[in-house]
């Protein structure tokens, strides 16, 4: 059963919704925050000494591949939102490309009652653009927004028939349905595995050419302004793509745009020594790129922080580059290389970051989360900002390792996450 | 590594040089079939000492050639620093010949183990003699020199350094003790 | 004398990997073994007793062979693997594979694979020595090393030559290696190919591109024609053979507008009249031939270093 209260004292409270960032108290009670303000003086079950610490809204993360149903040895609803309360995810958006795809409300269904048995966060659907994610026929997204689904994408594809993809967007606009957008033009892309540039000739890999990602980009932009429906771009990973976004949003375009910790902290320097733990969809792009999406998110073209979390397995990963798998982990190291490499160097304040990692996420699905304003559901993250670590496999407790930042030091560590109004998780002192 | 005492200088060298010299054409009765290959590194260079002093005395040129033995050694993986393979230039037949392989210093004998077995690979040569410099005894193979300059009884802790004018600038032999 | 490199690589997966040190006492290395194949009796014993294992994912009978007979010169025991006959074709890893021929105890691995990067991959995950026999289109070290040191017995240095490459640099193992290697050696590179078949941002790594074969042979000292795979063609833009041949082939007519001297490789096996005419393959200035002869030291050189610098570290640890 749920505690009965939870006090956290003296944290420094990074509120973007209510335009706070200063040392407050926060009690918790019946799941909710009760109150917030200075030095509150009530007897709680717990209560948790934050002095030093920043108290944040737990992120929410809109786009995270659970594998399950399907690919259960890559991870599991369990295993993955285990690994986000240790990573500060409180809420998820979990993607729909599993087996099989959430492209019918009898998945989602299915999909839900794992969910409801086994998830340690909150775990919101996304379901297909298309059945089976094959870009031919569209799923009944009515049908899908009845049972729950908060956004629809086919992503790790894109919908390359420009006519069903319109389709698709007039859809959605009826049924207010957001649409996640992985920008692939895969006649661009082709068989590449690595940006299109000097380290594709150094290693002698495929390149993908920032082109194969801006150019649908732009299509989609594009669609959604004929439309009218709202459109995200995921994976934002060029500077040609926040060009074009930051465009649209000057003429009132409803996009919205995410980026992922590896495209602004590695550039494709990275996969020199053919370490597929460095293979992601879009790839790890030039300097410029990496200075491009940090610009982006500091003005405010890209609006959110996701992970892209893509478990694999060893087996899939530890084999020639080009036959590796596409993507890496992230929900355990997102919030501390977000830190490093944005709020260490100036790029964001605290109050942006939880912005792109927790508001605008929220606020982009349409879910009620992201804030910590009373009365709202009590989903808080409490993090020590100055204590560094080393990411190691063992720290994982995702079922796969694949992570691009392993063996580097980071800075940044949630010390306690409040999901629902317990406290699911808490590490160190 | 500390110098313990000299054991040879310029003078003494050019004296065994000569002394071997005659006693190769003493024992080979003249330069007939004769011919000289010495041992990289400097092995080589006395081989080539050794043919001017035969001409000297004799008036007569002898072939000499050059082995490089890195390839043949069994001790490869012992030695702290990788040897260089350097050139093996034998440039004639040394079948039916006269060998005498010229070394610097004969100690343990698997040098000369291993330059055996890589002359074979060249030919069959009639006879195959041993002319080295010093001889500083410890042997670990049945393998004894023809003509040695000179006998020099060692600790198995010491190394003989032999020096010469055409790598080292100068001409000596010194007994080199290992620091404690 | 230079007494005080050592070759401590336990693997030679490219010449982006080498000092110019390293390069050079390879060359010099092959140098003193190319005596070796002169002999009557053409062996030596200084890899005896150890076991090279040949491990090819991609057809090469030349390079094969060429590492066959580098090998037992060496009087190593020696193994060939083709992917047709292995586990490789049920599907078992490239780790997998490796570790397997670890168990062997085997000492050293000359992989050829059609993956770019395959030899570090296995490099990594092995204790035994991997050379790499070419890896998709990242490097084909010691064809490179070949081809210097062909050029090197030609010229008598490589410092401040000027060096053409003609060919599919995109997808050329031999061109990169060759790039790098004669980079560092301290040379001057051009490579020429029609815009298609160079790959992105090459001149950032200090080559000039040609389009225009003529100016591209100018002033070369020497000049790399690399092999056409019209086989593998999977790019639409590829040229035909004929119009390659006009465009880029080389000929006696167009050797006349050259210097005297240059020297012409090539990595073979020539598709005659398309990358050079037979004249020209059969020339003066021709050093095929050579290169293929020069490939067994080269080889020997490479597989008697590698093995000695994990013999060592092995002692060592």
């Amino acid at each position: 059963m749920r505690d009965e209260g939870i006090l956290i004292k003296h944290g420094r409270v990074i509120d973007p919704a209510n335009k706070i960032d200063q040392v407050l108290d926060i009690l918790v009670e019946d799941a909710r925050i009760s109150r917030v303000a200075k030095e509150i003086k009530v007897k709680a079950d717990t209560v948790i000494e934050a002095k030093g610490k920043i108290v944040m809204p737990g992120l929410v993360d809109m786009h995270v591949h659970l594998r399950e149903p399907g690919r259960e040895d890559k991870e599991t609803i369990e295993t993955g939102t285990r690994a986000s309360l240790k990573g500060g995810v409180t809420s998820l958006l979990a993607m729909p490309n599993t087996i099989p795809a959430i492209d019918s409300a009898d998945n989602v269904k299915l999909i839900k009652e794992i969910i409801k048995k086994t998830a340690q966060v909150n775990v919101f659907i996304s379901g297909a653009i298309t059945k089976g994610r094959l870009g031919r026929e569209l799923t009944d997204i009515a049908r899908l927004k009845a049972e729950g689904v908060v956004a629809i994408t086919d992503d790790g594809v894109s919908v390359d028939d420009e006519t069903l993809f319109s389709e698709a967007l007039k859809e959605a606009k009826v049924e207010d349905m957001l649409v996640v957008c992985h920008c692939e033009d895969k006649a661009l892309s082709g068989k590449g595995v690595v940006n299109r540039g000097i380290v594709a000739t150094r290693t002698g890999l495929r390149g993908i050419s920032n082109e194969s990602e801006f150019a649908r980009v732009e299509r989609d932009i594009r669609l959604a302004q004929k439309t009218g429906s709202r459109i995200h771009i995921a994976h934002v990973s060029c500077r040609e793509s926040v060009e074009k976004i930051a465009q649209a949003k000057k003429e009132g375009i409803k996009v919205t745009a995410e980026t992922c910790p590896h495209y602004f902290a590695l550039s494709e320097e990275c996969v020199l020594g053919y370490d597929t733990n460095f293979k992601m969809n879009p790839p790890l792009r030039s300097k410029d790129d990496v200075e491009a999406v940090k610009e982006g998110l500091k003005n405010g073209t890209i609006d959110a922080i996701s992970s892209d979390h893509a478990p694999h397995t060893e087996n899939e990963k530890d084999i020639e580059f080009d036959r590796a798998e596409f993507g890496v982990i992230g929900l355990q190291t997102e919030l501390a290389v977000a830190i490093s490499e944005l709020v260490e160097t100036k790029v964001l304040d605290w109050l942006t970051l939880a912005e792109k990692m927790s508001l605008n996420p929220a606020k982009i699905l349409g879910i009620n989360k992201g804030t910590l304003g009373e009365g709202q559901d009590a989903d808080i993250i409490i993090i020590d900002p100055r204590k560094e670590w080393v990411v190691k496999k063992e720290g994982f407790l995702s079922r796969s390792k694949n992570s691009a930042f392993l063996g580097r030091s980071l800075k940044g560590v949630v010390t306690h996450t409040i999901c629902s109004g317990n406290l699911c998780f808490t590490n160190g002192k | 590594m500390r110098e313990k005492a000299k054991i040879l200088d310029k003078e003494s060298i050019n004296r065994a040089v000569m002394r071997i010299a005659h006693e190769i054409l003493e024992k080979n009765k003249g330069t007939q079939d004769l011919c000289l290959i010495g041992i990289r590194n400097r092995g080589a260079f006395l081989a080539q000492r050794l043919a001017d002093a035969i001409r000297k005395i004799d008036n007569a040129g002898v072939p000499v050639g050059a082995l490089d033995i890195t390839l043949y050694r069994d001790d490869l993986t012992l030695i702290s620093t990788q040897p260089l393979v350097r050139k093996t230039e034998i440039d004639f037949d040394i079948t039916d010949k006269n060998v005498v392989l010229v070394d610097d210093v004969l100690y343990t004998g698997r040098t000369i183990r291993a330059a055996l077995d890589a002359l074979i690979d060249f030919g069959r040569p009639r006879s195959i003699q041993l002319a080295v410099l010093i001889d500083r005894g410890h042997r670990e193979l049945p393998i004894r020199a023809d003509y040695a300059g000179k006998n020099i009884p060692t600790a198995n802790n010491e190394t003989v350094d032999v020096r010469l004018e055409e790598v080292d600038g100068r001409d000596e032999a010194v007994i080199v003790g290992k620091d404690e | 004398m230079n007494n005080t490199l050592v070759w401590t690589k336990k693997d030679l997966l490219g010449l982006e990997y080498l000092t110019k040190e390293e390069i050079e006492l390879i060359l010099s290395t092959a140098d003193s073994f190319k005596e070796v194949s002169t002999r009557e009796i053409k062996k030596v014993p200084a890899l005896r007793g150890k076991t090279v294992v040949n491990l090819f994912y991609e057809p090469s009978t030349r390079t094969r062979v060429s590492f066959e007979v580098a090998a037992k010169r060496l009087s190593a025991d020696v193994i060939n693997i083709a992917s047709e006959t292995s586990s490789v074709k049920k599907g078992e890893t490239l780790i997998d594979t490796g570790r397997n021929i670890q168990a062997l105890k085997a000492d050293i691995i000359v992989m050829r694979h059609n993956y770019s990067g395959a030899a570090v991959v296995l490099a990594r995950n092995v204790d035994l020595s991997v050379v790499n026999a070419g890896d998709g289109w990242h490097e084909h070290p010691t064809q490179a090393l070949l081809d210097i040191f062909t050029l090197k017995e030609k010229l008598g240095k490589i410092s401040g030559l000027n060096v053409t490459i003609v060919g599919d640099i995109a997808h050329s193992r031999v061109a990169r290696s060759n790039i790098w290697g004669l980079a560092k050696l301290g040379a001057h590179v051009t490579v020429c190919a029609p815009q298609v078949l160079i790959p992105p941002a090459i001149d950032e790594l200090g080559v000039r591109v040609l389009h225009d074969i003529d100016a591209a042979l100018k002033d070369a000292d020497a000049v790399n024609v690399l092999r056409m795979q019209f086989e593998r063609d999977e790019e639409s833009a590829f040229p035909k053979q004929m119009e390659y041949f006009q465009n880029y082939g080389i000929t006696q007519e167009r050797l006349k507008k050259v210097k005297k001297n240059i020297v012409i490789m090539h990595p073979g096996p020539i598709n005659r009249g398309i990358e050079m005419s037979s004249e020209v393959a059969d020339g003066a200035n021709s050093v095929i031939l050579e290169q293929v002869t020069n490939g067994i030291a080269v080889r020997m050189a490479v597989l008697f270093l590698v093995a000695q610098a994990r013999d060592n570290k092995s002692s060592q640890g």
